[in-house]
């Protein structure tokens, strides 16, 4: 029995209004080369002046991931050609990093960070038939990286690291993660190990996976992959394997043996930096409650699942909002099932975030009221929320709209039930000869004369009454 | 004629409406026509020179070189090499910046060595420069367009830059006054990097009192460049006193070397003397670690070079060839062809050399190394400024040598920087001052050193020097 041993590289740009080192604006989706100056541009004569802002970003995560902080701390130059690095040295740290030895608890497996440190982003390449032009507005853009030990021993762990990492940055405000845009990126490393051993096996590394979906079937595919050469008495060459989405397996890039030599060495247009103790102190103060110690409240305080907090916590904008309908209505497990559920749901449906939706969390509290008071059944609530989504208007404008509010009257009930007996008799003998789903089907049959608008316990008493009676 | 006067002497004219810009502007463009042809100083000069609307400053209408290696916006800057081709810069440096505002006029791009590696302006990709003294010999380097024009009357001064020598050692050769400054005192932000810790522009002028009025315009904290210093620039001129009674000058044995000219050795001594008489006490000092200056800088500096020259690449701007025989060259190709073809073989040199020495396996055998001996050269310096204020020493071994002379061997060119490289290393300031002529009338210079951010004490023992000889008032003979 082989298991894998996987360790993780995330890069995590920073949401700074301006670069790591000029003040040109980050903003994505500018028109190609507009947010440039001569320092991004590496021009020659120019030099880079650190932005601050980046420090107090990185302090945080390292406060986070539980890393000690490097007293002092440089910046060095990784050194390789490409277009889309207009000096073509990158701006990274080596040998004294930001912040190192950290962990990230999942569950009870920690995770341990390596190290996390700052550097420069490349620009981006478009090609074309012929050529390939550069757009160099990315460049200089400051990241982190965030590398663990080989700590992660199933692809499916590999997935919850990564949330749970995500969620911590997004936490933090230091970043808004959005992978599609390329402000989290994630490469892995992955060798095989027999069950039991300690030794590491030969290793390869894993790029371009551009979801967490991705990482897991890539670190799944990967691992059958190398299960599959060990079985077979083969080796594992170490190289650098791409992950393609479509054919949905891993190609070989390049051998170690074509592995570039950087030629680190320290920039020396960058100053040693020494990090003040206060401004460790200063940061701690102002760190926000984190995922793992909000799951722990929001089961304590509210008796959520494990489960339901885990997916509330997840996203710090839906576990505000969580808290917010609280104001409204103490009802914890409904408000979780609501949100985990039909409003999940909606979302995902539409691609947005529940920061994006105008629907406060008082007018979700009051649709849920409706249900609690019987005025509308969770079917029929489902389809208001629908509704409330599309036209911001409240769930009692949209019933009174729509006439949608639940039938409870006994008496107009009772005389659709009748009618529903009287042309179904074959049901009603079923029923009354021991079959359950008889009454289910009419039941259906009430429901389906009132669109939906019945209390179905009501309608259930009802029929039972009624066909008892005959 | 006024092209042959000094910053502060025009200056005084021009207030007294003795004489107008136009004058100067005439005189030098006189000058320039009659000798430029022998002494090949610019590489581009600019008719009526780049001004920026500002008459009221206090280099008002004095006309400027800069040396081909520091951004003038919308001017071509190419390092003398053929990698920049055709590269104007959008953006002005620092020191740019404060000439324009300072109301001086920039007249235009001095020669240098490609990149300013070299030490005889022998490696421009454009000519060399000769030495209006000796058109037969090389006006050293690497600033030595800078040093010529201002030793000929082509300007009435110039900004160089100076790596390991770069100001001090063509400002000998050449016979004017060349200053480095504490590394970090002068913005370093629009000037093409060599390597990166150790370069500094500085100021070729006639005499120490000009060196002073430009060091005062360009110094300063910038917040461009994140290795400038933060400290307030005194005004240097306030140091011209002449006075060095109580002054303590250390004279290091292990300058006084095999190697040395004899000329070389007799100017310095009378020039000790002279120092001597003034009233600054002589003391002989050690500075244990100057034998391994040479190994060191180039070791720390081609390992920065070789990482500040990768830019040059022919997909931004500059040289690119992208194509032969019509045919398209792939990425690493037009890289090769680029790269092969825009750098001199200096350059190249430089470049491996550099990389080697960072490559895996050999890091901390080499650069690792050299740092630490870097430190140790800092240390000699720092120990040595706890006994004496200032130390003396030649500018270079010898005077200028004949065009061609060392060009085939890099080793003994690198040599003629040993006296001057120790300072880049340490970061402390230095200037050259003229100290007479050898037996063959060429010129010997005289470096004072100072502590980190003292440049007073070198601006005053060198003006109290230079108050006693004449030796900054021959002017080369270019009929």
């Amino acid at each position: 029995m082989f298991e894998p041993v996987i360790g993780l590289e995330v890069h995590v740009q920073l949401d700074t209004k301006t670069k790591a080192f000029c003040g040109c604006a980050t903003q994505f989706g500018a028109a190609a080369n507009i947010n440039t100056c001569p320092v991004c541009l590496g021009l020659p004569g120019s030099l880079p002046v650190l932005n601050k802002k980046i420090f107090e970003y990185a302090i945080k995560v390292a406060l986070a991931l539980n890393c000690t902080i490097n007293e002092n701390t440089k910046f060095d130059r990784k050194n390789y050609f490409y277009p889309d690095l207009p000096k073509n040295y990158q701006i990274s740290q080596y040998d004294l990093p930001i912040s190192e030895n950290g962990f990230i608890a999942i569950k009870e497996n920690k995770i341990r960070i390596k190290r996390v440190h700052i550097e420069e982003d490349a620009g981006k390449l478009i090609h074309e038939k012929e050529y390939s032009l550069v757009d160099f507005n990315r460049t200089g853009t400051p990241l982190l990286e965030i590398v663990t030990e080989p700590d992660i021993t199933s692809a499916l762990d590999a997935q919850e690291y990564l949330k749970e990492l995500k969620s911590i940055l997004e936490y933090l405000g230091v970043s808004t993660c959005d992978m599609e845009k390329g402000f989290l990126r994630c490469d892995a490393n992955i060798s095989l190990r027999p069950k039991g051993d300690t030794a590491l096996g030969v290793k390869t590394e894993v790029k371009n996976m551009n979801s967490f979906k991705a990482v897991r079937q890539a670190l799944e595919y990967e691992t059958e992959r190398q299960v599959a050469v060990l079985k077979d008495n083969g080796k594992i060459i170490q190289e650098t394997r791409l992950w393609d989405e479509k054919k949905q397996c891993t190609i070989s890039m390049r051998s170690k043996e074509e592995a570039q030599d950087y030629r680190y060495f320290p920039d020396p247009d960058l100053p040693l930096f020494t990090i003040s103790k206060e401004s460790i102190e200063s940061a701690k103060k102002v760190l926000p409650q984190l995922p793992i110690e909000k799951r722990k409240r929001f089961i304590s305080e509210f008796n959520l699942s494990e489960y339901d907090a885990g997916i509330i916590v997840s996203s710090l904008r839906m576990s505000n909002y969580f808290e917010e309908c609280l104001n409204f209505l103490q009802e914890p497990k409904k408000i979780a099932n609501w949100l985990i559920g039909s409003v999940s749901e909606e979302l995902n449906k539409r691609c947005l975030d529940i920061a994006q939706i105008k629907l406060k969390p008082e007018d979700l509290v009051g649709l849920i009221k409706l249900v609690e008071s019987n005025t509308i059944n969770n079917l029929t609530a489902k389809q208001v929320l629908t509704f409330m989504l599309d036209t911001d208007k409240t769930a009692q404008e949209i019933i009174k709209e729509k006439n949608l509010a639940q039938i409870s009257d006994e008496e107009s009930l009772k005389r659709i039930a009748q009618e529903v007996i009287d042309s179904n008799q074959k049901s009603v003998d079923d029923f009354k000869s021991g079959k359950e789903n008889a009454l289910m089907f009419l039941v259906g049959q009430v429901m389906r004369a009132t669109k939906g608008k019945a209390n179905p316990k009501i309608v259930r008493t009802i029929l039972e009454n009624l066909i008892k009676e005959t | 004629m006024f092209n042959t006067l000094t910053a502060h002497e025009l200056t005084e004219k021009l207030k007294s409406a003795e004489i107008s810009k136009g004058d100067i502007l005439t005189s030098l463009k006189k000058q320039i026509k009659k000798n430029e042809d022998k002494v090949k100083a610019f590489v581009d000069f600019k008719e009526s020179g780049i001004i920026d609307n500002n008459n009221s400053g206090c280099l008002s209408s004095i006309p400027v070189v800069v040396k081909d290696n520091i951004c003038v916006k919308g001017s071509l800057t190419t390092c003398a090499s053929r990698i920049l081709d055709g590269f104007k810069s959008p953006y002005d440096a620092t020191v740019i910046k404060k000439l324009k505002a300072s109301g001086a006029i920039i007249l235009g791009r001095a020669n240098m060595d490609e990149f300013a590696f070299g030490s005889s302006c022998e490696n421009s990709a454009y000519f060399v420069t000769r030495n209006p003294w000796d058109l037969t010999r090389v006006p050293g380097g690497s600033s030595g367009g800078s040093a010529a024009a201002v030793a000929s009357d082509e300007t009435i001064f110039a900004l160089g830059s100076d790596t390991g020598g770069s100001i001090r050692q063509p400002a000998s050769f050449c016979s004017v006054v060349g200053l480095k400054p504490t590394y970090g005192r002068v913005s370093r932000y629009g000037l093409v990097a060599f390597a990166s810790s150790l370069d500094q522009i500085g100021p070729l002028t006639k005499d120490v009192t000009d060196s002073a009025i430009l060091l005062n315009v360009i110094a300063g904290y910038d917040e461009m460049d994140s290795t400038s210093l933060y400290v307030d620039v005194p005004d240097y001129t306030k140091s011209l006193t002449g006075d060095i009674k109580g002054i303590t000058i250390g004279i290091p044995k292990e300058y006084f070397i095999e190697g040395i000219s004899q000329d070389v050795k007799k100017a310095t001594n009378e020039a000790i003397e002279v120092l001597r008489k003034k009233g600054a006490k002589i003391k002989e000092i050690s500075l244990p670690h100057t034998e391994y200056a040479v190994s060191v800088y180039y070791i720390i500096a081609t390992a920065e070079a070789s990482s500040n020259l990768a830019r040059f690449d022919g997909v931004k701007y500059g040289l690119r060839i992208s194509q032969e025989d019509n045919k398209k060259l792939s990425l690493k190709e037009t890289y090769f062809k680029t790269r092969g073809a825009g750098f001199g073989s200096e350059a190249k040199r430089r470049i491996i050399l550099g990389t080697y020495v960072l490559s895996h396996g050999y890091y901390d055998a080499y650069y690792l190394r050299a740092q630490k001996v870097r430190t140790l050269i800092k240390k000699d310096f720092l120990d040595a400024f706890k006994e004496v204020d200032c130390i003396v020493t030649p500018t270079s071994p010898t005077a200028a040598f004949k065009i061609g002379e060392k060009i085939k061997d890099p080793l003994s060119m690198y040599l003629s920087d040993i006296f001057t490289i120790s300072a880049n290393l340490a970061g402390i300031p230095a200037i050259s001052v003229p100290c007479g002529f050898t037996k063959d009338k060429l010129p010997i210079g005289l470096q004072f050193l100072s502590n980190i951010l003292d440049e007073e004490t070198l601006f005053r023992t060198a003006f109290s020097y230079e108050q006693s000889t004449d030796w900054h008032n021959i002017k080369p003979n270019l009929e």
